[in-house]
């Protein structure tokens, strides 16, 4: 019996995500090292937020916890997306080396097996100090709670991982073609994150309308904050913008899951 | 019944390549790696698949298994348009790439059979028994719980080979299964292979550089080069069109002018010792026995062709012509 291909490519990311895992506690030691490593760096990375904030006491006219709360959000979604296919951002490599040629022989969906390459458990820490941050931020800031503000974070959280996630996939299709731009996704995933860290009133208007209609990043954070935060909306869109995340996001991976199958199509592999 | 297997239909395959000429100029040139291919293989059969580097024999494999879109013609592995359905071909094939394991690096052997036990569904009993015979036939009883990184070259060659067999495929594709392999697994992976043929009845299809692969496993030959197939039928044939010939090496009592008995004709004189190349097909015993009767003959050899010099020449002479013995 065959099972529907969303169903089977989650059961094969399952299958070989849990074989990477067990591949990387094959060396406990370095396992164990790397995993506080990385909570320490990402760690680091608020802390840089704070070391400003005790120079300044708004940023683009966000105090620190909105600012927490601005970060929080890009980092969690980030984190999720970064934890479930961050490989797809070294795709280039295995197109160049050939190994992608492995993948395209097993009986199932290669975008779903190409997620799960390298599949490292280390990444929670990233997904962790983001849910940190947000915490605080929620406990922190001064925001009369409405229902359906309530009810609006874990839609921007899910929306966001997918909006990334879609940026991940497009980049990985992309890289198909051309096998040396992991620079480029790198620039749009982690530099989109680190974007939209801070308040879309920091940044020039060009930028953040590149960011809300070209890579609708903004949607990830700053539009739905904003009517969470009741601040102005950048670019003043209209009020019912904050509630878009979930359509955009769904926008953008059908995109890019038509990129990807335009991507693979043009696979030409290596020679031998 | 119908019993063709794989079938190509005037397939091609044309890269866009684009070489940097200049600052930011770049010239756009097509190449065609495989050129209006045609040919079917039956189901059971064993060929074997040869040619030069850039000749066009993995990008056929990479056709056949769907990894690459043909730019024209008709392909089909069981029916199946590869690059259209190719998941759903993936369960019905197998595919061994010499240069390339798809073994876990870090675990255990036995982790990635059971990895491919749940990827393909292979039932546990069909399973169990699958791995049981490739473990016996493959020698793989000892390596099981070794982590793949600490095993050999051909220690990992045979886990390959039994990685891609679990599923019961059809055809197996095998790239180069025995490059950089030493002669005792060498031996092993082809005494394997020629049992897959004949007991399960499962076609194969090798491409290759060891050209004793080709002599010890495969009734059939193709030799492809610049994309075109060049030659396709009998081993045997191959020396014909290739017009190779045998050479008899003849030690004589003294140092003598060079032999003169035909059809024979001398290649090379080393003091007492002198080369002599005849047609293959000729009769060794008649020509030993006229050079015995005028010469003083002391000891004698033959060397049978070297495949390799028969492409060599065969390629020479191609002028884009492909000769064909129909088999």
């Amino acid at each position: 019996m065959e099972s529907s291909r969303p169903v089977g490519g989650l059961r094969a990311y399952g299958l070989i995500a849990g074989m990477w895992i067990r591949s990387s506690l094959a060396y406990r030691a370095s396992f164990a090292m790397t995993v506080l490593g990385n909570l320490l760096l990402s760690g680091l990375d608020f802390v840089a937020i704070l070391l400003m904030f005790s120079q300044v006491d708004a940023l683009g006219g966000y105090r620190l916890p909105e600012v927490a709360l601005l970060y929080g959000l890009s980092v969690t979604s980030f984190g999720l997306t970064d934890l479930m296919c961050n490989s797809l951002g070294q795709l280039g490599q295995r197109v160049r080396d050939g190994t992608l040629d492995t993948l395209l022989v097993r009986p199932a969906p290669v975008l779903a097996q190409a997620a799960a390459d390298r599949f490292a458990l280390r990444r929670v820490a990233r997904l962790t100090q983001g849910m940190l941050v947000l915490g605080y931020a929620l406990v922190a800031v001064d925001v009369d709670w409405t229902p359906l503000k309530v009810l609006l974070l874990p839609v921007m959280l899910v929306s966001g991982a997918a909006i990334f996630g879609a940026v991940f996939v497009a980049g990985a299709a992309f890289q198909i073609l051309v096998q040396d731009a992991a620079e480029v996704q790198s620039a749009f995933t982690y530099g989109g994150t680190t974007l939209l860290q801070y308040p879309p009133t920091v940044f020039g208007k060009e930028l953040v309308r590149g960011v809300t209609f070209v890579l609708p990043l903004a949607f990830v954070n700053w539009v739905p904050a904003a009517y969470v935060l009741g601040r102005p909306y950048p670019l003043g869109l209209p009020e019912w913008a904050a509630f878009a995340p979930p359509l955009v996001a769904v926008g953008c991976c059908a995109l890019a899951g038509l990129a990807w199958r335009v991507g693979l199509r043009s696979y030409r592999s290596t020679g031998s | 019944m119908d019993t063709v297997f794989i079938e190509l239909d005037g397939v091609e395959k044309v890269f866009d390549v684009r070489r940097r000429t200049g600052f930011l100029k770049r010239e756009r040139r097509q190449v065609r790696a495989v050129d209006s291919l045609s040919f079917t293989v039956p189901r059971g059969e064993m060929v074997g698949y040869i040619g030069p580097n850039g000749a066009g024999k993995s990008t056929t494999i990479k056709m056949l298994t769907g990894i690459l879109t043909p730019s024209g013609g008709r392909l089909r592995v069981a029916g199946i348009d590869p690059s259209r359905e190719r998941t759903r071909l993936a369960r019905r094939i197998g595919v061994v790439f010499g240069q390339r394991t798809t073994l876990w690096w870090d675990l255990p052997l036995i982790d990635s059979y059971k990895l491919m036990h749940r990827m393909y569904r292979i039932p546990d009993a069909r399973y169990r028994e699958n791995l049981d015979r490739c473990v016996e036939l493959l020698e793989l009883a000892d390596l099981l719980e070794v982590p793949v990184r600490q095993l050999s070259l051909g220690q990992r060659m045979r886990g390959d080979i039994a990685a891609a067999l679990l599923h019961d495929p059809e055809v197996l594709y095998l790239d180069e299964p025995t490059i950089g392999l030493d002669v005792i697994s060498k031996a092993k992976v082809r005494e394997f292979l020629r049992e897959l043929n004949t007991e399960r009845g499962t076609t194969v299809l090798l491409t290759t550089h060891d050209l004793q692969d080709i002599e010890q496993l495969c009734s059939r030959v193709m030799v492809i080069d610049h994309g075109r197939l060049m030659y396709d039928g009998p081993l045997a044939g191959l020396h014909e069109v290739g017009e190779s010939e045998r050479t008899l090496v003849v030690d004589l009592e003294r140092e003598l002018p060079p032999i003169d008995v035909a059809p024979a004709r001398v290649v090379k004189v080393e003091g007492p010792r002198q080369w002599l190349a005849f047609p293959a097909h000729e009769s060794a015993a008649a020509l030993v026995a006229r050079v015995a009767a005028e010469y003083p003959l002391v000891d004698l050899s033959v060397r049978e062709p070297d495949i390799e010099a028969v492409i060599a020449k065969m390629y020479a002479g191609a002028s884009g012509e492909a000769q064909r013995v129909v088999p």
